[in-house]
């Protein structure tokens, strides 16, 4: 296994010779994305003309269906087949893993009478037209014995849990030091439900040869997909080709085969064609994952200087009975401030809701949103600025776990953003600011988010004509992900990006593990650059042991790789040339990362600070930003364009989480109230004003070869927390439920009697 | 029912389902598949076409509605070898990410130019009988239909700010 020490070396992607790494390249699908024409996975072409499937779907949240009946539907125009749990084909139960290397177990889909959640799909209808299916659909007649289920999460806390395999930490002696401190503050802070709202809802277009079937698929991890797949229809995991070489937003929504993967699969096999089925907008809220809700009860004790004493981050959440996940809100709290005495953990309540599970940032985007918080009033108790009691607080080493921080940038972060932002134009006494009808306030939270290395593959192959093709089972939900590995691919091997070919998304590929965890372009990067690695040694071995390359007879330490040449000194020839004559069928090989064995001897991060001016209408409580800022360290960059456009998105996530975004259970069904774009109110363009980010230069060698991190999650982490901040900057008004709506923003300004 | 309509410039005659919206009847009937379909319901603006020169919501639409209407899709603005001017800016300012929302957002575009150059007012000017200027807060008024939850909306503004200033 390597070593960090072996990951500082100098190589091609840190020399940087080609000059592409950071550089703002357009998107390497960009003119597909532009002209309309990247097929998603419910437009790919299929073999013949698809069926359509549509989903009928639970109106309790708990109970079982006592009758069903199907009669109209199936007699219904164009109607191919109607499923209900009576006589949908076999599958394996829930949770089955056949093969103990498959990374996602069985997943059924009509599997029972049993409802466990308001929106399970009930049954299914395949017709020749979506009109067809869905007027069918909606002639099934479905009765229930419904149960009292578990569905108001405030009333529920009595029955909250230690998360299953965790404990508490306890450094020091919390209690005592806060007891003991000069000034404390002592809040609760609540985040409701959130939904992902990715613009492409889930989506299949499944069809059988044989007995192969071949899927494509809205989905984030291609192995998951292909192995949840496998496992429910108890196949070896080589008869399923996955494919998902487009994907409509993912966010971690899409990380897992929902019913639309299994009962499309199902469907082809049994009609012997192609079927492909997609959620309404309206199933998606039910029918896939969202982030819980969270309590989070922030204590924090300061001596007079500011230095904290004692410190603790306590979070309620909570997930679905029989699907355990954990939103771990409290954590990054264990990284980003030193005190001595400290208490941090979580509790978890099962509820008969649909399941919560991973969106943009778990943990961290509804944690900071809470002590970025009370920092925020710590730092008004104590007449200090809110940047200064942070760098106050700022720890030498990992707070928690003692290790030495990989490299950190949040000061610098902070002070840089200060400088740009304006943030000496700030009144620290709230409510002072006055345009208009408006009251106007700034506030600024810090940013961190954990930085990931997962194991991944990648294969490379040079054919005759010079190009090069990267292979990987890697998706790109917007990310960057096609682009900055064609970066990767043409800067290591020294040729220009028109010479480079990425091919990701296809379960046939090497594997890696996708998009999720902002983990994605560090991990899949970094086996591409492997890969490359270990095309120019072949490439090197090929050229100076070939008696017809003016690089016969080497010396081979001394090959170099540019402008599509490659070269000893004043002796080359290009790669094509070498590869025509020396390998006229190309080179493939492949490459691979694992992490750095003391590679967690280190505390790595990414960093950020967010700045934010509002402006509160003193009539309506309605709230509108003025200007966002945020500065960042995430390690090297790779594009300058898709990185800040991945850090602003996710600052506009903040946005979202503090102004609008939330959904509330209805207590009576056991159902989200928000079950559309209208009613789940995401940040639209006239939302958002001047808002901008930039990133430090910054290259962490203890992260990968390549010295990268990610930058698909840190932008949300902190940016609510900044703009609740802001609010009270502006209005005096201290909110500690998001988010902050008009109602409760003007019900807290008659409370301070503005 | 047969419903003929123009569609990029091609003459077309569907006889089809008298349910299907026009969006239905572009992806799955004519094959034009960059029109989105993000929610079916007129919130997300990821269907938006130009009939007769103007931008609509597809999904909202029945085809039957459209009988010898001239509509343009994404497919008709530009092809990858020559872009409209709107999608070239799109491409150079990264104003997308996911690119699911990106064909509704660049039609509406091209609409809202179009409607702004025709004197069309809107909630944020001042002075509804005045010029309109399309400042980044006119832009963002007039464009707040397409909804991007990647998020590119700094991006997009600039995109067709780019274009806006080119055209004044």
């Amino acid at each position: 296994m390597s070593s960090v020490k072996d990951w500082a070396a100098p190589n091609p992607i840190t020399e940087n010779r080609g000059g592409l790494i950071g550089k703002g390249v357009e998107r390497y699908e960009g003119r597909l994305k532009v002209t309309g024409s990247a097929p998603y996975a419910y437009e790919v072409e299929a073999p013949s003309r698809p069926a359509i499937g549509y989903m009928a779907t639970a109106s309790i949240a708990k109970g079982r269906i006592t009758r069903i009946d199907t009669t109209a539907a199936e007699a219904s125009p164009g109607v191919l087949l109607v499923w209900t749990h009576l006589n949908v084909p076999a599958q394996a139960p829930r949770g089955t893993r056949a093969n103990p290397r498959s990374q996602r177990p069985s997943n059924p889909a009509l599997a029972g009478d049993r409802i466990e959640n308001f929106g399970q799909t009930v049954a299914f209808v395949v017709a020749d037209t979506f009109e067809n299916a869905r007027a069918a659909a909606n002639l099934i007649e479905i009765e229930y014995a419904a149960e009292q289920g578990v569905v108001d999460f405030v009333a529920s806390f009595d029955q909250a849990d230690q998360p299953p395999g965790e404990e508490d930490v306890h450094i020091g002696d919390f209690p005592a030091a806060f007891a003991a401190a000069p000034v404390t503050v002592d809040e609760t802070y609540e985040s409701p439900v959130q939904n992902h709202v990715q613009m492409e809802p889930c989506a299949t277009t499944a069809w059988w040869d044989g007995d192969k079937v071949t899927v494509h698929t809205s989905i984030q991890m291609v192995k998951g997909g292909q192995h949840a797949l496998a496992e429910t229809l108890a196949i070896p995991s080589d008869h399923v080709h996955l494919l998902t070489r487009y994907i409509g937003g993912g966010f971690g929504g899409k990380g897992q085969a929902y019913d639309d993967l299994i009962l499309s699969a199902l469907a082809a096999r049994a009609l012997g064609q192609p079927v492909k089925l997609a959620y309404t907008r309206q199933q998606m809220f039910h029918g896939t994952i969202h982030r819980p809700a969270v309590s989070m009860r922030v204590r924090l004790g300061a001596q007079p200087d500011g230095r904290l004493t004692a410190f603790a981050v306590e979070a309620i959440t909570h997930c679905a009975r029989n699907a355990i996940f954990t939103e771990h809100a409290a954590n990054f709290s264990r990284n980003l401030y030193a005190a001595p005495n400290r208490l941090t953990g979580h509790r978890l309540v099962k509820m008969d809701l649909p399941g919560a599970g991973p969106m943009r940032a778990p943990g961290e985007a509804p944690g900071m949103l809470s002590l970025e918080c009370a920092m925020d009033e710590l730092a008004e108790k104590l007449g200090l600025d809110p940047i200064e009691l942070r760098i106050r607080n700022e720890p030498d080493v990992d707070p928690e776990t003692g290790k030495p921080f990989s490299v950190r940038q949040l000061v610098q972060c902070m002070r840089d953003g200060a400088t740009r932002f304006g943030w000496e134009r700030r009144n620290p006494k709230p409510g002072q600011v006055r345009d208009g009808r408006w009251l106007v306030g700034m506030g600024m939270a810090a940013a961190i988010r954990g930085n990931f290395l997962l194991p991944a593959k990648a294969g490379v192959r040079i054919d005759a004509d010079g190009t090069i093709t990267l292979r990987q089972g890697m998706t790109d939900i917007g990310t960057g992900t096609y682009t900055i590995l064609a970066q990767i691919t043409a800067e290591t091997m020294g040729v220009p990006m028109e010479q480079v070919k990425v091919e990701m998304g296809d379960s046939n590929f090497p594997p890696a593990p996708g998009s999720g965890g902002q983990f994605g372009a560090a991990t899949a990067g970094s086996a591409a650059y492997e890969a490359g690695m270990n095309l120019r040694k072949a490439l090197t071995a090929l050229a100076v042991g070939d008696p017809n390359s003016p690089l016969y007879g080497g010396p081979a330490e001394y090959v170099t790789f540019e402008n599509g040449n490659i070269a000893i000194e004043n002796r080359s020839e290009t790669l094509a040339a070498l590869v025509a004559r020396a390998a006229p069928d190309g080179v493939y090989v492949e490459g691979s990362i694992s992490p750095a064995a003391d590679a967690r001897d280190y505390s790595q991060h990414t960093y950020g600070a967010h700045f934010a001016e509002v402006g509160v209408d003193t009539v309506t409580g309605e709230v509108r930003m003025r200007k966002m800022f945020g500065v960042f360290a995430a390690g090297r960059i790779l594009n300058a364009k898709t990185a800040r456009s991945q850090i602003t998105g996710g600052m506009i996530w903040g946005v979202g989480t503090a102004l609008t975004e939330s959904n509330v259970v209805d207590a009576r069904y056991g159902s989200f109230i928000n079950q559309d774009m209208a009613g789940y109110l995401v940040p639209a363009h006239a939302d958002i004003v001047d808002l901008d980010a930039i990133f430090l230069d910054e290259a962490d060698d203890k992260a990968n070869p390549m010295g990268i991190k990610g930058v698909g999650e840190l932008g949300i982490c902190g940016a609510g927390a900044a703009v609740a901040n802001a609010i009270y900057n502006a209005t005096g008004v201290r909110l500690r439920d998001y988010p902050m709506t008009p109602e409760k923003v003007l019900e807290g300004m008659l409370a301070v009697g503005l | 029912m047969k419903t003929t309509i123009t569609v990029n410039g091609t003459a077309r005659t569907l006889d089809v389902d008298s349910r299907t919206t026009l969006l239905d009847a572009l992806r799955e009937h004519i094959g034009l598949i960059g029109s989105k379909k993000g929610c079916d319901h007129g919130q997300c603006g990821a269907c938006t076409v130009l009939v007769n020169g103007a931008r609509i919501n597809s999904c909202l639409s029945l085809l039957a509605m459209h009988d010898g209407d001239q509509v343009t899709t994404i497919e008709g603005l530009g092809t990858a070898e020559n872009l409209h001017p709107v999608q070239q800016a799109f491409l150079e300012n990264d104003a997308f990410q996911c690119g699911y929302c990106t064909p509704g957002q660049i039609c509406s575009a091209v609409g809202m130019l179009q409607e702004a150059a025709d004197g069309w007012p809107s909630q944020v000017m001042e002075d509804v009988a005045a010029m309109v200027d399309l400042s980044e807060a006119e832009i963002r008024e007039r464009m707040s239909g397409n909804i991007c939850r990647c998020s590119a909306y700094p991006q997009i503004v600039a995109a067709i700010r780019s274009v806006a200033g080119d055209a004044a």
